[in-house]
């Protein structure tokens, strides 16, 4: 089958992030990485396609940068990569990232979306599912485990409480969460191979997105302001007397841990 | 258990601007190795040193290899699914030839993706580098058949390999082994020894070792003349390439060292059991010290690779301590309020040696490694040998230097800690432990000092250490403006460097040689400083340029690196030449006896 995965380049997250002044929104340099979280949709995208004798189309939206973010997605052994890279863009909001990434999709004719459940500079953590509305996909989200079993999908969701097991028809999207399957690492000949791979940049104007329907202006939504979260403030200290642990347990029951 | 994380965007700075990555760049063979390859292959290469090796380091230390008591040798946890993946992911393999089913990279960058294996652990990476010896003597000296049979595995490291020489009465003096091989019936050879020291001499992350033992034939001359070179594998293979017989090779026991707990250092004895191990000459007979000599290079250089990527480790950590530890009160700071430790002069002094040092060393070591790439792709057959020379000089330097200033800095790591550094708990002293055997092993610093001072001076008559300096000189006399007193005292150093080199190569010629001798490791020292200020000078001078795609603030680290190291190492680099120059009897003019 022919899976398409988002996937999305970000700032690397072990330097500090610089907001532009002006717009609030993130400054994004050339080098951009591959999101970490994207590494497990890709994986299970990977074990999917290997089963069924199918390919990995990579999709995408942000700056093209170097493309380096991508390459390292395509390094994990995706097959090709379209990134829609377009000034117009910039400042898009959740709903209409949703809508380019869908446009892309169709053109791919796939029988499956994978998505991450939300992206580690973003965090809005409603893509996928507006993807899923957009093009009249059954959602399966959060999932911890898929498989591909009769020509349709098992899924294993992850809930507060435990797991729900859902089964779906295809073509489907699916969000997988951090965690759901140990991600491979590239090898060395995939890196290699990397530089080789088919990366498509088509723009809005090759998907047929009107440019006043995108970008800061097309969002329906604004930033007005930002705020530096607040300092980590000093945490508590408890002295064992030989019952410290039960306001260890107090603790986590409070967080809802146990 | 500290983190590591690859210095990335140093490695690739100190490759393209530094020593010299654009000439090797004009050769057909790797005008693919590019800035997005370097990025791409180093950025992976990290992850993988830092997620999946990194945190072996310290179980390594812990718990490490363990030897079973019937010969076998039992890894720490984890090791055996790392080295599996190490495997899989393809990274040993990248810097072999692709003749022999490499990956192609020049040796300049795997000696970079081989320091982030150091780095995240030491002990772990000499398995693969050890491997990386067999398949360099194989590949140069094996038959067509020896190769077909095991290069293959070796390249890929599924199969290990080791090198086998060192003997109780044998260490220094090789030529003293006496390890015997007796020819078979069947073309083979027997042979029948102990040999100790013996890096993974036995484990368990493969399922074949192959051994290249170092061994006397019958009626061979004495000493390193009559040395030659067999493969002796741990399982015989088939001709189909299937394991066979479990060859008498036994690892009696391990050793219980100061570091680099997880590699174990094997008693092995051959031909226990009976009649000899089974053995495949490499080559001619008694040629076996000649075929050392040819994958040397490479060997020595990767030692001195172990200095620098266990410096930078301990760097890592002890910086990030000396951001956090807050103690005492900064000249003018606030009463009553601690400032963190990297707000003092002298913490910040020790922090700029070790970073300025790795910085110094990293130069040089690639810049050695280049050359070595160099000297074997270059079409002009006298810039070849131009680089041959180049890297024949550098080559005891990076081992040496390297590893002794790995030492010393990785001691500088448990200063910045200080009570917590030399409590083990901390993970700062590993560093200092693992990296201690640098010095000795693979020839000592003290016999890499001999070489240095008596076989490399005179190399062509002198004029390949004066061409040397002749670049140092000529790249100092290129910085200008602010990096002028940079070049000030470059030249100073150079100077005084040479004169020693000069003196020397004198006193060889009237037969001068305990004077010579007497003075080889401060000479050592002197030329590694230097070259690592030129290296440091070449750093800050593309720096200024302001090359694309570097951080500012990066760039002008490198300029202040660069500075520090001019006021700080390079003058001493001046005071070393009377200790060079003053002669062997004042070291003689105490009796022997009254050592006693
Ligand atoms: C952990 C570990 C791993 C090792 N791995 C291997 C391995 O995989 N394979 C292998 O074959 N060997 C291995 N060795 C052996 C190592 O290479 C030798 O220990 C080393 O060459 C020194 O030999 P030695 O121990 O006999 O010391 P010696 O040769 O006895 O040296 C003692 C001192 O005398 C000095 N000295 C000796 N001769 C001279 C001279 N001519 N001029 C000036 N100074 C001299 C030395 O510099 C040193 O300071 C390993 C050793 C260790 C400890």
């Amino acid at each position: 089958m022919k899976i398409a995965v988002c996937v999305k380049q970000i700032p690397d997250p072990a330097t500090p992030y610089q907001l532009d002044p002006e717009t609030h929104l993130v400054m994004r340099p050339a080098e951009q990485v591959l999101d970490d979280t994207d590494r497990y949709g890709i994986e299970v995208a990977l074990q999917l396609a290997a089963a069924t004798d199918g390919t990995v189309v990579l999709v995408s939206m942000g700056p093209a940068g170097n493309l380096q973010g991508i390459r390292q997605a395509l390094a994990m052994g995706a097959d090709q990569a379209v990134v829609v890279s377009d000034p117009l863009l910039q400042g898009s909001g959740a709903l209409v990232t949703a809508r380019v990434l869908a446009a892309a999709i169709v053109r791919e004719a796939v029988d499956l979306v994978i998505a991450g459940t939300e992206s580690t500079d973003g965090y809005t953590g409603i893509v996928p599912q507006q993807i899923a509305e957009i093009l009249g996909l059954p959602a399966l989200t959060f999932a911890r485990k898929v498989e591909h079993i009769d020509g349709k999908l098992r899924v294993e969701r992850q809930t507060a409480s435990g797991y729900d097991v859902v089964t779906s028809p295809l073509p489907a999207l699916v969000s997988v969460t951090s965690g759901a399957v140990e991600p491979r690492y590239p090898t060395f000949k995939g890196i290699m191979q990397a530089k080789q791979k088919p990366v498509d940049q088509p723009t809005c104007a090759d998907l047929g997105i009107d440019p006043g329907s995108v970008g800061l202006g097309g969002s329906g939504q604004s930033i007005t302001a930002v705020r530096p979260a607040p300092a980590r403030t000093a945490g508590t200290k408890i002295h064992d007397e030989g019952e410290a642990y039960l306001e260890i347990v107090k603790l986590l029951e409070q967080a809802k841990v146990i | 258990m500290s983190e590591y994380r690859a210095p990335i965007t140093d490695m690739r700075f100190t490759l393209e601007h530094v020593a010299g990555l654009e000439t090797l760049r004009t050769l057909p063979r790797f005008a693919h190795v590019d800035g997005d390859l370097l990025t791409g292959v180093f950025d992976e290469a990290g992850r993988f040193a830092s997620e999946v090796i990194a945190p072996l380091a310290q179980v390594g230390d812990t718990i490490g290899s363990v030897h079973n008591g019937d010969g076998t040798v039992a890894t720490p946890p984890g090791y055996k699914e790392a080295y599996q993946r190490f495997v899989e992911a393809g990274w040993p393999a990248a810097g072999f030839p692709e003749e022999i089913g490499g990956g192609g990279l020049p040796w300049g960058v795997a000696s970079a993706l081989q320091e982030m294996i150091i780095a995240a652990d030491m002990g772990f990476s000499l398995c693969p580098m050890l491997t990386y010896g067999t398949v360099d003597m194989l590949s140069l000296h094996g038959s067509e058949e020896q190769k077909a049979t095991y290069l293959g595995k070796l390249v890929t490291s599924e199969w290990s390999g080791t090198m086998v020489l060192t003997e109780a009465q044998a260490g220094s003096d090789v030529g003293a082994l006496t390890t015997k091989a007796v020819p078979a019936d069947d073309g083979t050879w027997r042979l029948t020894g102990t040999k100790i020291f013996i890096t993974w001499g036995e484990h368990d992350l493969t399922e074949n070792i192959i051994h290249i033992v170092l061994a006397r034939t019958p009626g061979a001359p004495p000493g390193t003349k009559g040395i030659s070179c067999f493969i002796v594998p741990k399982y015989l293979v088939n001709p189909d390439g299937s394991l066979g017989a479990r060859n008498d090779v036994t690892c009696l026991s391990i050793e219980h060292k100061l570091g680099i707990h997880s590699s174990p250092t094997c008693v092995l004895s051959f031909g226990d059991a009976g009649e000899g191990a089974v053995g495949y000459l490499i080559g001619e007979e008694n040629e076996g010290m000649r075929y050392m000599f040819t994958m040397m290079n490479e060997a020595r250089l990767s030692v001195g690779n172990e200095g620098l990527a266990v410096s930078e480790r301990a760097f890592q950590q002890a910086a990030s301590y000396a951001l956090e530890r807050k103690q005492g009160r900064t000249v003018g700071g606030e009463r009553g309020e601690q400032a963190p430790i990297i707000r003092h002069p002298d913490v910040r002094r020790m922090l700029m040696l070790m970073r300025a040092n790795i910085a110094a060393m990293r130069g040089v070591l690639y810049r050695n490694a280049l050359a070595i790439d160099l000297s074997r792709h270059l079409e002009d057959e006298e810039r070849r040998t131009q680089e041959e020379d180049l890297a024949a000089i550098l080559t005891p330097i990076s081992k040496a230097w390297a590893s002794d200033l790995g030492t010393e800095l990785t001691s500088l790591g448990i200063q910045i800690h200080g009570g917590s550094g030399y409590v083990e708990e901390t993970g700062a002293a590993q560093w200092w432990r693992d990296s201690r055997i640098a010095a000795i092993y693979e020839g000592t610093n003290g016999i890499q000092a001999q070489d240095l001072a008596m076989r490399r001076i005179p190399l062509g008559g002198g004029v390949a250490m004066h061409r040397l300096f002749e670049m140092v000189l000529g790249d100092a006399a290129s910085l200008e403006g602010d990096l002028k007193p940079i070049a000030d005292r470059l030249t100073e150093a150079t100077e005084a460097s040479a004169a020693v080199a000069m003196t020397f190569g004198q006193w060889l010629l009237e037969g001068r040689y305990n004077d010579v001798l007497a003075g080889a490791t401060p000479f050592l020292k002197m030329m590694g400083d230097t070259l690592g200020g030129w290296m440091l000078a070449r750093g800050a001078r593309a720096a200024t340029a302001e090359p694309a795609g570097y951080d500012p603030a990066f760039l002008a680290d490198r300029i202040a690196l660069a500075a520090f190291y001019a006021e700080h190492v390079l003058p001493t680099v001046i005071g070393l030449k009377g200790s060079c120059l003053a002669g062997a009897e004042g070291m003689f003019a105490i009796e022997e006896s009254r050592f006693g």
